[in-house]
């Protein structure tokens, strides 16, 4: 008998064209392939160098997210782009995709969106799969069982030329989390919560798999949140192994075998492949971290890099004797250790990003907004990850009450994430983000930013400062419960 | 890319710790279809006063940042605090600090991504104990050695640090091998792979 395996011990070994050895790492072979229009120019720009092609076009797939505007186009027809440059970098990633026969979600599109954001939408990620993309984010893509990580561009100019990667094999890390979690706790607060713990370089040479109680209530886009900040404990990937809750996503994409027809014999089949992609019993990990559900509240971010995550209600640690990154962090943040987070006045809030700028999302955030109004000192932005979250969420009526709660609802894209295309915050402004970066001028020069989830964002708007949504729902429920007295007297 | 076998410089020091990718180069700057000249927007933030970097026309330089100051202007070896180049995936964080003339960097930690976007750009990610960084930074002004084929790092009083370096990324390096072509002499085995598909192998539709 073999011995038993990890869920990334399967992966990879479905994917070794040539194993690694002391003179080279192994060849890996690639599933599926993202592309978009920052990291991909200059690869292409290689391959015509070199007088290559892409040897699988049709495994790899394109969109536009980060430079596109989130603001419709004008009354020219124009879309507002932030420069000329970012506009020709859209219109350079169409030209290399017509040219290359790769399939792209255009502008226009009614599947365009945050890379991350539509491939997991469409059904292109699957359980058992290698995904990669010139994008760090990418980690997000494990939430259904894949091996997804990040790639420069040499790489994907190697993807693009060989579908192979050359890999060392990293190590394994579980990271084990039990229990339920409290009602205004979410998954973002979770993985906050584990990068506070092991640190913005704990994960560092790992791929994480996410298992335990907490994990298997979670729906998809809770996974995904999960995943999606892998790479800010400095983790290669962080996956999530297959189950019911996955195979019921998938049964509803239209670009997963089966074309989303649950009932097919392509899905049963597909079903059954993926379902070989889990842990076997007994498998080991090079590292093991254990959470319990209960200790976790909401978390939010203080400093510079991700690791600074705290509860709401936690005091801001003061920096140990000589810590003069942590010192710097909190000078560039305006904030003061000893007290907490809670009662922080906020100037923007962001809800969007490849993290939380999904339907879930929008729900949370609309659940807050409806029948109240964003603080009049607040700038607040709702910016659906893709178009199909759009539709869905407008659907539901859910752009009306953004709207008017007096908060803009944009178009689809990274938007306030990576302030690449002219949405951004302003020098000294606070903001409370839903994304996944809280580095030094991530969201516009000067800017400082809080992570959080979209719940703790979305009071943060009402409010106009940090507040624990934990109270807030104690406080709305005892509300309605003096409400429901008041009518029963009533009658 | 040709063969790189030693990297001989005096060094700069940045003690930050968690220097990310933002810091290297922050995002504004990556709406660029090409890969050169972008040296001068490496850690634009820190290195030019109030400039919104918006419109980079004629910034000043903030004197006190290390790339800054005149006898730093040559240096081609990095000192920098734990975990450089944490965050994104963006290569151009390499494409910037080559072009700004660096050949090494030398922290207690270099993020993965980073460190491999950088082994392939000639840039030298070199990991050192941080006890021994903390001491080379006392002595910036001293030339250094890094010697590729003997994996370490040399003071110029005799002092040797030895560094991990992958087999084949030194062997990369010295030869001046690039992955691609590696990879592409592979063909006849991906071939194969892909016949013989691998039943755990899907096909987005
Ligand atoms: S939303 Fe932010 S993190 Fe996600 S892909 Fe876009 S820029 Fe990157």
């Amino acid at each position: 008998m073999t011995a038993p395996r990890t869920l990334f011990d399967k992966l990879w070994d479905a994917h070794v064209v040539v194993p690694e050895s002391e003179a080279a790492p192994a060849v890996l072979y690639v599933d599926l392939h993202l592309i978009h229009e920052v990291t991909s120019p200059q690869a292409f720009s290689e391959l015509r160098a070199r007088g290559l092609s892409p040897a699988r076009p049709e495994r790899t797939k394109a969109t536009m997210d980060h430079s596109t505007p989130t603001l419709p186009a004008g009354e020219d027809g124009k879309l507002p782009y932030a420069s000329q440059a970012s506009a020709l970098q859209v219109e350079t990633l169409a030209r290399n995709c017509a040219e290359f026969g790769i399939e792209l979600f255009d502008i226009g599109s009614a599947q365009r969106g945050i890379v991350h954001v539509i491939a997991p939408e469409l059904g292109f990620t699957q359980p058992g799969m290698t995904i990669v993309c010139g994008d760090s984010h990418t980690s997000t893509h494990g939430a259904f069982g894949a091996l997804a990580f990040g790639i420069g561009t040499s790489e994907v100019g190697h993807v693009l030329a060989t579908q192979c990667l050359l890999q060392r094999k990293p190590r394994t890390m579980a990271i084990t989390v039990e229990g339920e979690l409290a009602p205004g706790v979410g998954a973002k607060d979770v993985i906050l919560h584990i990068i506070g713990r092991i640190g913005v370089n704990g994960g560092t040479g790992h791929v994480i798999e996410y298992r335990g109680s907490t994990i298997r209530a979670m729906d998809m886009e809770q996974r995904m949140t999960l995943c999606n900040m892998s790479i800010e404990a400095g983790a290669r990937a962080g996956m999530v192994a297959p189950d019911e809750t996955t195979y019921a996503w998938l049964a509803r994409a239209p670009r997963a075998p089966g074309a989303g027809i649950a009932g097919s014999v392509e899905f049963a089949h597909a079903r059954a492949r993926w379902s070989r992609f889990v842990g076997d019993e007994g498998a080991r990990f090079d590292r093991e971290v254990r959470v319990d559900a209960r200790d976790i509240r909401p978390t939010l971010t203080w400093g510079t890099h991700p690791g600074t995550a705290i509860a709401v209600d936690a005091p801001i640690p003061a920096p140990a004797d000589g810590d003069e990154a942590a010192r710097k962090s909190l000078d560039y943040m305006g904030l003061e250790p000893g007290r907490a987070l809670d009662g922080t006045p906020v100037d923007v809030v962001f809800v969007g990003s490849c993290t939380n700028g999904r339907l879930s999302d929008m729900r949370a955030v609309a659940q807050v907004l409806r029948g109240r109004t964003v603080a009049a000192s607040v700038r607040m932005l709702v910016v659906p990850g893709s178009e199909q979250v759009k539709r869905e969420a407008e659907a539901e009526g859910i752009d009306a009450v953004v709207r008017a709660a007096g908060a803009e609802w944009r178009e689809p894209g990274c938007s306030m994430c990576i302030a690449m295309n002219g949405d951004l915050v302003a020098p000294g402004q606070l903001a409370v983000s839903t994304s996944n970066r809280n580095f030094e001028g991530r969201q516009g020069p000067g800017a400082r930013t809080l992570l959080a989830s979209p719940l703790t964002a979305a009071w943060a708007a009402v409010n106009g400062r940090v507040c624990d949504p934990r109270n807030q729902i104690a406080a709305a429920s005892r509300k309605a419960e003096a409400a429901r007295q008041t009518a029963e007297v009533a009658r | 890319m040709s063969g790189l076998q030693f990297v001989r410089s005096r060094s700069v020091v940045l003690r930050q710790t968690n220097i990310d990718t933002d810091q290297i180069i922050p995002a504004r700057f990556l709406s660029t279809t090409e890969r050169k000249g972008l040296g001068r927007y490496a850690f634009n933030d820190w290195r030019y006063l109030q400039g919104d970097g918006s419109a980079p026309d004629e910034p000043a330089p903030n004197p006190a940042f290390a790339f800054n100051r005149p006898e730093n202007a040559d240096r081609a070896i990095l000192l920098a605090g734990r975990n450089f180049g944490c965050g994104s995936s963006r290569e151009h964080a390499p494409w910037a600090l080559t072009d700004l003339g660096l050949q090494a960097i030398v922290s207690s930690e270099i993020a993965d991504i980073f460190r491999n976007n950088a082994l392939k750009n000639g840039l030298l990610p070199v990991v050192l104990d941080e006890a021994d960084v903390q001491a080379l930074m006392q002595r910036p002004d001293d030339e250094l050695t890094v010697d590729v084929r003997a994996r370490e790092l040399r003071t110029p009083d005799g002092r040797a640090y030895a560094f991990p370096l992958d087999t084949f990324a030194q062997t990369c390096l010295l030869e001046g091998v690039d992955e691609l072509g590696y990879l592409l002499a592979r063909q006849p085995q991906i071939q194969i792979y892909e016949t013989h598909a691998h039943e755990a192998r899907q096909h987005a539709r």
